[in-house]
């Protein structure tokens, strides 16, 4: 079995995951990337994405995370997220109703919506929404 | 002297005061105990994200963003001053007005000042200041605080400190120190500083600062830009969730000098009430003995 090495998600509100993991797949803001153990130290920035890991028992998780920082050592991957949930904690009617009212607002073309954060609302719950399907 | 019945309305009341106050504190332990949890939630966030900024901005240049660069001159001033919703709670949302005025006075004297109100208390106080509000948050002081209010409102400030609109933004909330002890601060949020000072308190005693120098993606410089602005936000958050704390300590801290101030007032007028009572009796006594004198003689 491969060697492990230790992954934390931590957002403002909670730690998110906290535990052993064989690999963990990060959505980089440059690319997806994968860390195994003794990875050299890297740092990046990440993009709204899914972010997949496989556990100790080899079961393959996936967590939501809405942009932030990830920093890679040799032994650990530390994920610092605006906003971060498992999978199964994403709610699948906020999620729907955020991209509407998102989708709304870009349709909206009176010239006061912010478009950026418009777009960025749409793609976070059209991630979830993907996650969530999947 | 009281009549007994007046006396004793008096001690019924106050002692209902009591109930009322010692169930507000309660209530406020209570919260603050939630208070304390989402401090305690955000420590490990706040910590590992000074880490690894202070990692980053190790050999980056002072101006390697425009959030660190002073402007030379300085004409509009934003405060933003951190204060609960409600009263009762001493003290507290006095401090910090009082805090925010004398810094106002002494360091910003002919500036132009605009004020950022998080809570009631002190966008009542600004309403009645000569100066100009801004921005109003209420009902996010005391309660849960989503980070997302501490990013937008944070993204607004950087965004009119890019344009120009505002020079320097400080920062006046109330420092949680202990259930009892709550102080209140102040901090200058932009221009940030200096990188030293923004990841110098965690950074001594961490062994990762003798670990190799970390591969950079996209490069240190873009990634500080892109850290910077999210380590303002940081600090708003901090701050409200230490104001939101210390409210709560400080509410119960006046809540319960007031339950032991009805003890106090019930014990005295209880001494009253048995004083008037014994009088009467005494009164009584002497008219009887008066009375039967009266007729044996």
């Amino acid at each position: 079995m491969a060697e492990s090495l230790f992954l934390e998600v931590v957002t403002p509100q909670k730690a998110v995951v906290s535990e052993e993991a064989q690999i963990v797949v990060a959505p980089g803001s440059e690319g997806e990337f994968g860390v195994l153990k003794d990875h050299t130290t890297f740092l990046t920035s990440l993009k709204v994405g899914c972010l997949r890991y496989k556990d100790a028992t080899g079961k393959e998780r996936y967590v939501f995370i809405n942009q932030g920082f990830a920093e890679v050592l040799p032994d650990k991957v530390t994920i610092l997220a605006e906003s971060a949930e498992r999978r199964k904690n994403i709610d699948t009617d906020r999620c729907q109703q955020a991209k509407e009212r998102a989708e709304k607002r870009l349709a909206d073309e009176s010239g006061d919506v912010d478009s950026v954060r418009a777009e960025a609302a749409l793609m976070r719950a059209v991630q979830r929404i993907t996650m969530s399907k999947a | 002297m009281a009549t007994l019945k007046e006396v004793k309305v008096k001690i019924v009341s106050v002692k209902k005061t009591k109930q009322i106050t010692s169930a507000m504190k309660m209530v406020a332990t209570s919260r603050l105990r939630g208070a304390q949890m989402s401090m305690e939630a955000f420590m490990p966030y706040a910590s590992k994200f000074a880490e690894v900024l202070g990692s980053i901005s190790g050999n980056a240049a002072n101006d390697a963003s425009p959030l660190l660069v002073a402007k030379e001159e300085v004409k509009k001033v934003s405060v933003i001053l951190c204060t609960s919703d409600r009263g009762l709670c001493g003290g507290f949302n006095v401090h910090l007005i009082k805090k925010a005025e004398q810094f106002i006075q002494s360091e910003l004297q002919g500036k132009d000042v605009q004020l950022i109100c998080f809570g009631k208390r002190g966008r009542d106080w600004a309403k009645k200041s000569p100066f100009e509000i801004e921005d109003e948050y209420l009902d996010v002081v005391g309660g849960k605080i989503d980070f997302s209010v501490a990013s937008s409102s944070g993204q607004k400030m950087i965004d009119s400190f890019l344009e120009g609109a505002v020079d320097e933004v400080y920062l006046v909330y109330s420092e949680f120190i202990s259930m009892a002890i709550q102080k209140p601060a102040l901090k200058q949020i932009l221009p940030i500083p200096s990188l030293e000072d923004v990841a110098g308190e965690t950074q001594v005693d961490e062994d990762s600062s003798n670990l190799p120098e970390h591969i950079c993606e996209p490069s240190s410089v873009t990634l500080l830009g892109e850290m910077l602005p999210k380590n303002v936000f940081i600090q708003i958050y901090d701050a409200l969730l230490q104001t939101s704390t210390s409210e709560h300590g400080a509410r119960m801290t006046a809540m319960e000098n007031a339950t032991k101030a009805c003890e106090d007032m019930v014990d005295e007028l209880q001494t009253t009430y048995n004083k008037a009572r014994q009088a009467g009796i005494t009164a009584d006594l002497m008219d009887i003995v008066g009375g039967a004198e009266a007729i044996k003689g």
